[in-house]
């Protein structure tokens, strides 16, 4: 059971109240009539789907109903931070997952 | 390879069963072969079997980062079936139900394969059209599939729910006789045994880190424990963690891997002959020959590689089962575990070539590929040998989510098993 921090509301909510939404960062292309059917299927259905750090997109859906970011390990189910929609995340590498360490989240 | 038989056993008893012969080698693994499969669940074993005894190419090696069979293979809740909806994915699993058939006897390995029948539960109005529709197609396809009322259902099961009392009462369900399970392990070992007899190398403790490019032709594979090893042709079969292998080769794959969880009861005395699965409620139960009720549901949403998921998605699981088996609500359970699911977008497999040449997916199984084994490995070999895909194999291509030309099992898929 994740403990998330909603960067809308926040505070601390159980899992359950959230809702996963797969990879984040995915823009939509600016002219989708134009693009070639490998780049349209590459929007829709390719996602990096990592061991490690992963940042997605969760939806608080049974608290404020928005959506924000999160960057998590997706081997040891670490949550690392959440952030809000067009916001950068601050932990991208490995290297930066460990000064993080000390402001890391409860995982399962 | 020593033949197992009643006689045999009887006879091995005579010298107190101490002069049975290792079921595989353990070979050291050479420095090329024809064809590298890589990742020793039952789908890549099953390849290699069907390799070595439908085409003739022995020259193999089994490359596996663990033990064998120790991936999804060991961690699944072992539901046969072939009732999907299109033809194509029907085509393939029927295809394996066929080869389930007569698996125990072809590789001389008991499989436990009990065709104890899978009834699909229908709750809603939209659910019964779905079956209908499902079960039309099944017997256009020429596989073996009827529609229950609940009396008929309840006839099947007497201990389950079907009044009108619960919150979603039962409708009416598919009901495919010919489903049923097998010995998940057993299916791996029996692979194992009859692919090590026929000349292929098992090679265990073995993690491909790396594959080896040449001109965008993949030549082998770099290996954790000994080193480079060479091959004309590689297979790729390694279930959750097939998007981390695609990177290494360089390409993406349209898999998210999410961990999927399922749990026994202690063993109690037979109550359950029969398979039962609600996609509406959302839950599956059987009771394995040792007893205990093998239950499961759904995966957990997020993305997750650590062969575990939330206590909630469990809870969740185990109120379904208790709305439709009240009886059961006072059952213990005694384990549970994960294992991580490549699930793809269509609900359907991906064997396929790649943007690397000679490199070869067969993946995508996501959360029902067990029932597959056989015609996936059966199927999958043909297309290594051939180098290309074949008629079974084409409508699977990974490069469907580029021309758009998708094969939707959501239903069929169902509750994820
Ligand atoms: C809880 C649960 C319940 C399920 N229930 C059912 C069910 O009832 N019916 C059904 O049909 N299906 C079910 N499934 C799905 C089914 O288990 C899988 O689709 C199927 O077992 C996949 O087989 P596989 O051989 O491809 O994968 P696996 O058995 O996972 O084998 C892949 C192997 O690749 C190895 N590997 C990975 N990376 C590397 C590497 N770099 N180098 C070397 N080796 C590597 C792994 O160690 C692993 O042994 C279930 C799955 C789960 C998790
Ligand atoms: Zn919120």
């Amino acid at each position: 059971m994740f403990y998330i921090y909603c960067p809308h509301c926040e505070e601390h909510r159980e899992e359950e109240e959230f809702h996963a939404s797969g990879e984040a960062h995915i823009p939509r292309p600016l002219d989708p009539e134009s693009c070639s059917d490998e780049e349209w299927g590459e929007y829709m259905f390719f996602r990096t789907n990592p061991r490690g750090i992963h940042h997605e997109l969760w939806v608080h859906a049974v608290g404020c109903r928005k959506f924000f970011n999160m960057t998590r390990d997706t081997q040891s189910y670490l949550i690392l931070e959440t952030y809000k929609i067009g916001e950068k995340p601050s932990i991208t590498s490995a290297a930066a997952k460990l000064q993080a360490q000390t402001k890391v989240q409860e995982g399962v | 390879m020593q033949k197992y038989s009643g006689f045999g056993l009887i006879n091995h008893a005579l010298s107190h069963h101490e002069n049975w012969q290792r079921v595989w080698r353990n070979p050291k693994p050479k420095k090329k072969y024809d064809v590298i499969i890589v990742g020793g669940g039952g789908h890549g074993l099953a390849t290699a079997y069907y390799l070595a005894k439908v085409h003739g190419i022995t020259n193999i090696a089994v490359l596996e980062k663990g033990y064998l069979g120790g991936g999804n293979t060991a961690r699944n809740t072992t539901i046969v079936r072939s009732n999907y909806l299109w033809d194509e994915s029907a085509k393939l699993y029927e295809h394996a139900m066929k080869l389930w058939e007569g698996l125990s006897q072809d590789l001389n390995y008991n499989v436990m394969f009990s065709q104890r029948g899978v009834l699909n539960l229908g709750h809603t109005l939209q659910d019964m059209r779905d079956i209908e529709r499902r079960v039309n197609a099944n017997r256009l396809q020429g596989i073996d599939g009827e529609v229950l009322d609940p009396q008929q259902i309840k006839e099947i099961v007497p201990m389950m729910d079907c009044s009108d009392l619960p919150r979603y009462p039962i409708m009416g369900a598919s009901w495919q006789p010919r489903g049923g399970v097998a010995r998940h392990d057993a299916v791996a070992w029996g692979y194992a045994r009859a692919a090590d007899a026929l000349g292929v190398d098992l090679i265990q403790q073995c993690e491909v880190v790396n594959f080896i490019q040449e001109d965008g032709a993949a030549t082998g594979v770099m290996t954790k424990t000994h080193g480079v090893i060479s091959a004309d042709r590689i297979g790729c079969v390694t279930a959750g963690n097939s998007s981390v292998m695609a990177a290494m080769a360089g390409f993406k794959l349209p898999l998210e891997s999410h961990p999927l969880q399922a749990l026994v009861s202690e063993p109690i005395k037979p109550i359950l002959d029969t398979v039962v699965m609600s996609n509406h409620v959302h839950g599956y139960v059987s009771q394995s020959d040792k007893g205990d009720l093998v239950i499961g549901a759904g995966i957990d949403g997020y993305n997750g590689y650590g062969q575990r998921g939330s206590y909630h998605t469990i809870e969740h699981t185990v109120q379904a089962i208790v709305e439709l088996f009240p009886v059961f609500s006072r059952v213990r359970m005694n384990r549970q575990w994960g294992g991580i699911v490549d699930t793809c977008p269509d609900a359907c497999p991906i064997i396929s070539a790649t943007p690397v040449e000679n490199l070869f997916f067969n993946c995508g199984w996501g959360t029902g590929g067990f029932k597959a084994t056989p015609g996936s490995g059966h199927a999958f070999a043909a297309t290594l040998a051939a180098g290309e895909a074949t008629e079974m194999t084409k409508p699977f291509s990974m490069f469907r989510f580029h021309d758009g030309a998708l094969i939707d099992e959501h239903g069929a898929a169902g509750v994820a098993h």
